[in-house]
């Protein structure tokens, strides 16, 4: 009697730590990482269509400053409404980040709202009174600054996805997609194609 | 006796040999993504040598008397380029990497010049923004730094590069005092307190599974899914889960040597070139 009750208590004891063990190394071994990965990969998403959305806010304004002094380069500045119709009337699906071809036309339709923006600021350099316009100076400097903002969002955002799928590609990371996170799917990344890197250039002499 | 024995030193040896060789690998891949970036010696980092050794001390007395009244982070530093890296990512990464401006704040100020690339940025942290726009850092750049700059006086062009981001960043005396304030409290009281806590936290949930876990393996069984220990009845639901979330603190830069305060930068400001 005295023995069967030791020996069960000693199962006990042993049942415990290994619960207690397992919960320490399931905490360990990275369960966590895939959803932590994806969520930072998600904010820094959010990061970039933020700024996309600032760029996009500041052209209306930009768009009426140009006109009061080179109406007739009407092609350019079409060319400029245009673009940012097209970036901002698209709905972007929710499900971009991990759907390679709503990322390609996002990308796609964002890059060329950035080329069309620079054509404007180049021309703009051959009116000397717009260039001396304070509203304009304004504008050109926010826009500069929107286009930097935004290769920074997307340097961090390419980074936080770099780490989520390389988590979910590489071992213990892989295992727990198949296990618990199935839904995990590796996400879409920015290919730095050498228009949407030009940001535009405006030399100050 | 003595043939195992020697095997035995000789396998731990190629271990710690492997284990070395890995750890180098490791760092120096680390190493390898990152820039390369000048060490973050003081408030001014003459990298390029263009400062003489009065107009530095100047800079350095300012600056740091600018942050004891307004706790914002102001760093000088010269390179003499920023390689094949345009200067605006170069600055941004230099701006975290050396983390300037407080932690929640993130109200530190880069001023970056590359000589040979004949290339400035004022790189802006998130905090400060609002109050240094992309507008203002551009006509310092414009108005203040590159007539000094085409002329050859690199000196005169940092200093007064200086003196105007200090005076739109004091410009607004209210914002200022309130942020001062606000980093005034962040002295190592607070931190201790933050710690105890933490700690308090961290006991409290840790009791609270360990007793749950204990009760099921030690308590009388009432029925399926429920025990008595100890007196206290605990019943065991469908699938609860309990997160546990941690909290970061961090003390600033202190001591003896300048140190950012852990500040981030998202590329505000703006570049210009002479």
């Amino acid at each position: 009697m005295m023995t069967r009750n030791l020996s069960a208590d000693r199962t006990r004891y042993g049942l415990a730590a290994v619960l207690l063990s397992a919960l320490l190394m399931l905490s360990g071994c990275g369960v966590n990482a895939i959803p932590t990965y994806e969520e930072q990969a998600k904010a820094a998403w959010s990061q970039v269509l933020n700024q996309y959305q600032r760029r996009a806010d500041l052209i209306p304004n930009l768009i009426e400053t140009v006109k009061g002094y080179a109406a007739h380069e009407q092609d350019v500045l079409t060319s400029v409404v245009e673009a940012r119709a097209k970036a901002t009337s698209v709905q972007i699906p929710a499900d971009v980040l991990t759907d390679p071809k709503a990322f390609e036309t996002f990308q796609q339709n964002q890059s060329e709202l950035t080329s069309a923006l620079s054509r404007l600021l180049a021309i703009s350099e051959n009116y000397p009174d717009l260039k001396a316009n304070q509203n304009f100076l304004a504008l050109q400097s926010q826009l500069e600054g929107t286009e930097n903002r935004i290769a920074v969002a997307r340097r961090d955002y390419i980074e936080a996805v770099r780490l989520y799928n390389t988590e979910l590609r590489t071992v213990p990371g892989r295992w727990w997609a198949t296990f618990i996170y199935s839904e995990a799917r590796p996400m879409q990344t920015f290919s730095i194609d050498a228009e949407s890197r030009a940001v535009p250039k405006v030399s100050f002499d | 006796m003595n043939a195992p024995m020697s095997a035995m030193t000789f396998g731990f040896r190629r271990l710690s040999a492997a284990l070395l060789l890995l750890a180098l690998v490791v760092a120096s891949q680390s190493e390898a993504r990152a820039l390369d970036f000048p060490a973050l010696t003081g408030r001014v980092v003459d990298d390029a040598h263009v400062l003489s050794s009065e107009t530095m001390a100047q800079l350095i007395e300012r600056l740091a008397d600018f942050e004891a009244k307004s706790s914002d982070q102001v760093v000088v530093a010269t390179v003499r380029s920023t390689g094949d890296t345009a200067i605006e990512p170069y600055a941004n990464q230099l701006f975290r990497h050396w983390g300037l401006g407080q932690a929640g704040e993130n109200n530190g100020v880069l001023l970056l010049v590359a000589i040979d690339d004949r290339k400035m940025r004022i790189e802006v942290g998130y905090g400060l923004e609002g109050i240094l726009t992309d507008l203002l850092s551009r006509l310092i750049i414009e108005n203040s730094m590159v007539p000094e700059f085409r002329a050859g006086n690199y000196q005169a062009g940092i200093g007064r590069g200086v003196d105007d981001i200090i005076s739109v960043l004091e410009g607004n005396a209210a914002e200022l005092k309130a942020r001062a304030e606000r980093n005034a409290g962040k002295s190592n009281g607070q931190d201790t307190m933050g710690m105890i806590f933490f700690g308090l936290f961290v006991l409290f949930f840790a009791s609270m599974f360990g007793f749950s876990i204990l009760a099921s393996i030690f308590g009388k069984k009432l029925a399926p899914g429920r025990y008595k220990w100890l007196g206290i009845a605990v019943s065991y639901g469908g699938g609860s889960s309990s997160g546990l979330a941690g909290s970061r603190g961090r003390a600033g830069g202190s001591g003896g040597g300048f140190s950012g305060g852990g500040g981030s930068s998202g590329g505000g400001g703006a570049s210009g070139g002479w």
